[in-house]
């Protein structure tokens, strides 16, 4: 087992005649995922690659492919009408990829999220997860990887990697699959000040499954998802989790790269991080070299 | 993105806010025909003479001064404060130079308030500040006396409702003024509410909100900052941005779609990445703080960077006097490292290469990049991972003898 995405997933493409869309789209296909359809607005009917077809709306390509996963890579303008129409068409996970969405098109996008999965508690339903944007993707190696990872670098195995960060994420899993360390799932939840998927519930998953023995979670500066993440670990979570906080070096006020990864008014700092995650039981390691080390060493 | 006191006045009028009569000035006569015009517009000799720059505290650093005289007052004045070095407590010791000024009527006030607009991360709404205690700031108020800070969060399918201003209006006091008082208070609201949607702001900062003695609700100080991932539908922007206030460096790198932050150490740094350029300046501080060595940048030239950004970055890099050392970390996904391989030999070649220089590269296409560096003929360090290039940068500036 793994969490979010597997063999079973069955992947839509927003965006897939653009050149990041494309470029992915074929990496994606070559490490075994299944994509079964692509949508561009005006581009209905064209074969992509000469075999996955391409719609106009993502309700015709979910009508005719019975797709439950969707990866957006359509530019920031229309980034978050993509999300939404890939919810409104009934799409379960939506992984956005784009970086640059206004932070007030992700409020309302948050607020459909957030009523839709409410509803979906209430009935019983499967819930709708956004993950990114402004993410590297999620990878369950050697089944399916959706996103802009580079595949090469993954090992099948049981350990969980949570992270706001692309290239961190990669680091921690290069050192994992040199300690001869796989995963079960690599989840990026990107790097943008309002987003879907939280540290709390990816956190929950990997608990929950039990193909997923220790997990590795990567924070940064700015916001309070680590914080909380932290009291999650305190107080649900049973497997070993090593963490990492991007930033002990960053000066206040300034936005290091991600749109997210900014101290404001003495708040976010990775001190305040590390010490949350620390007083919760995990241990945080102490250089970026040692996220895989550090997870050994909890692990018997 | 930041904008000027004044320009922040210019956008909330836009939506209605109510704001005293100013002019802006960028020489001490303009300054002092502002005021001439001012006091003849309100009948009022008294103006306020206040220093643009974009850091909070202009006040207490003396960048803000009343001129009861009029305008030969106000020239006087403005000659003190424009071309100043003003020390605020979010300048820095060096301070800031005074370039622009605004010439603003004075006013009759009643009452400071605070009123702040801010994306709440944690609650994902637009929340409302507002406080009794204007003049202050927010922060010192929120850790010594919480209670004195009322928020409302923005429900974005209905937008901030009237009930919601009312309850901060009730919540200030505003009764004691009448309710027109309130009424326009709310209005106010309404106004500012469409400002932050349709302007993009990711903060807005109204201190102090003032209530006049005749009743009326004023902005008498207005502090922005635009979502600057919204720059692409905002073409007005352009034209707010005072590039004096912004860090020249900072400015070329974003010219060329790289992100950029200078620091103040000796080791400069290329990685691909966000979370890894932190964590690369934060191994590089572990490894040699004890030695004098630290990040001088933060450089993340993105995932999917050209060999002309690449070698533009890495050019940056070479040409800061501070740089003692570099290390270039690459854990390639998207970026290839042929890519970065060939952009730092392009720009070693033309510019030189006279500090030590540590590369690490991993990921997609990596023989190809070490190849690419092994025939560059440039003399290069290879690391095996992040905490071994850190080392080999803290022995090459320590041992190099290139001093701190």
């Amino acid at each position: 087992m793994s969490i979010l995405v597997g063999k079973d997933t069955k992947l839509l493409v927003q965006g897939i005649t653009g050149g990041a869309g494309s470029f992915h789209a074929k990496q994606m296909i070559e490490y075994g995922t299944n994509v079964v359809g692509g949508v561009t607005p005006t581009r209905g009917g064209e074969k992509f690659e000469g075999k996955v077809p391409v719609f106009d709306t993502v309700s015709q390509a979910v009508k005719a492919t019975g797709a439950n996963a969707s990866v957006i890579f359509v530019p920031p303008p229309g980034a978050a009408d993509a999300i939404l129409e890939a919810f409104d068409a009934g799409v379960e996970l939506v992984i956005c990829i784009t970086e640059g969405i206004p932070v007030v098109d992700m409020l309302g996008v948050r607020r459909v999220l957030e009523a839709a999965q409410a509803e979906a508690r209430a009935s019983g339903a499967k819930i709708p997860r956004l993950v990114g944007p402004n993410c590297p993707g999620v990878i369950t190696p050697g089944e399916c990887k959706i996103g802009i990872m580079p595949g090469h670098i993954h090992k099948k195995g049981n350990i969980g990697v949570v992270s706001r960060s692309g290239t961190l994420t990669y680091e921690a899993v290069g050192q994992l699959t040199a300690l001869g360390i796989g995963q079960s799932t690599c989840v990026g939840i990107g790097g943008d000040p309002v987003n879907g998927m939280d540290f709390v519930d990816v956190l929950e998953l990997f608990q929950a499954d039990p193909d997923t023995h220790g997990v590795i979670m990567i924070g940064e500066i700015g916001g309070g998802a680590e914080e909380r993440g932290a009291e999650f670990i305190r107080t649900k979570m049973t497997k070993p989790v090593a963490g990492f906080i991007a930033g002990t070096t960053a000066p206040p006020g300034k936005r290091m790269g991600h749109a997210g990864a900014i101290i404001s008014g003495g708040k976010g700092t990775a001190a305040a991080k590390i010490a949350a995650l620390e007083a919760a039981g995990a241990k945080v390691a102490p250089t970026p070299s040692d996220m895989a080390s550090t997870l050994k060493s909890m692990m018997s | 993105m930041k904008i000027h006191e004044y320009q922040g006045k210019q956008v909330l009028a836009k939506y209605g806010v109510p704001v005293p009569k100013g002019y802006p000035a960028f020489t001490v006569d303009e300054a002092e025909a502002a005021a001439k015009r001012l006091s003849s517009e309100t009948g009022n000799q008294l103006v306020v003479v206040k220093a643009q720059i974009h850091a909070g505290g202009r006040g207490k650093g003396g960048g803000v001064k009343v001129a009861k005289g009029g305008a030969a007052e106000a020239r006087q004045l403005s000659e003190k404060i424009l071309g100043m070095q003003l020390v605020t407590h979010q300048t820095g010791p060096e301070g800031t130079k005074v370039r622009r000024l605004y010439i603003e009527q004075g006013l009759e006030m009643a009452q400071e308030l605070y009123l702040g607009a801010v994306i709440d991360r944690d609650a994902r709404r637009i929340a409302f500040m507002a406080s009794t205690e204007g003049g202050m700031e927010i922060e010192t108020v929120a850790a010594e006396t919480p209670e004195k800070i009322l928020t409302v969060h923005v429900d974005p399918v209905n937008g901030l409702m009237p009930y919601q201003s009312r309850e901060l209006a009730f919540g200030l006091g505003l009764m004691k003024y009448g309710k027109e008082t309130v009424a326009k208070f709310v209005r106010l609201m309404a106004s500012l509410y469409r400002a932050v949607l349709e302007e993009d702001c990711s903060m807005l900062e109204i201190n102090p909100l003032v209530v006049l003695k005749n009743g009326d609700v004023m902005a008498l100080d207005a502090k922005i900052s635009f979502d600057d991932n919204a720059e692409f539908r905002h073409k007005s922007w352009a034209e707010l941005q005072d590039k004096d206030e912004e860090d020249p460096v900072e400015l070329e790198a974003k010219d060329a779609g790289l992100n950029y932050v200078s620091l103040d150490g000796n080791v400069g740094c290329l990685v691909n990445g966000a979370g890894l350029a932190m964590a690369t300046m934060d191994i590089i501080k572990h490894a040699g703080e004890k030695h004098g060595v630290a990040p001088a940048n933060f450089l993340d030239v993105g995932g999917g960077a050209t060999q002309e950004q690449v070698t533009k970055a890495f050019s940056m890099i070479l040409k800061s006097p501070k740089v003692k050392a570099i290390f270039v970390n690459i854990f390639g996904g998207i970026m290839k490292c042929d890519v970065i391989a060939n952009g730092v030999v392009a720009a070693a070649k033309e510019l030189g290469l006279k500090v030590p220089l540590v590369v690490r590269l991993e990921g997609t296409n990596v023989e190809l990049g070490r190849k690419i560096l092994n025939e560059s003929g440039l003399a290069i360090q290879a690391a095996s991972t992040m905490a071994d290039g850190a080392q080999k940068i803290v022995d090459a500036v320590t041992k190099g003898g290139a001093g701190k």
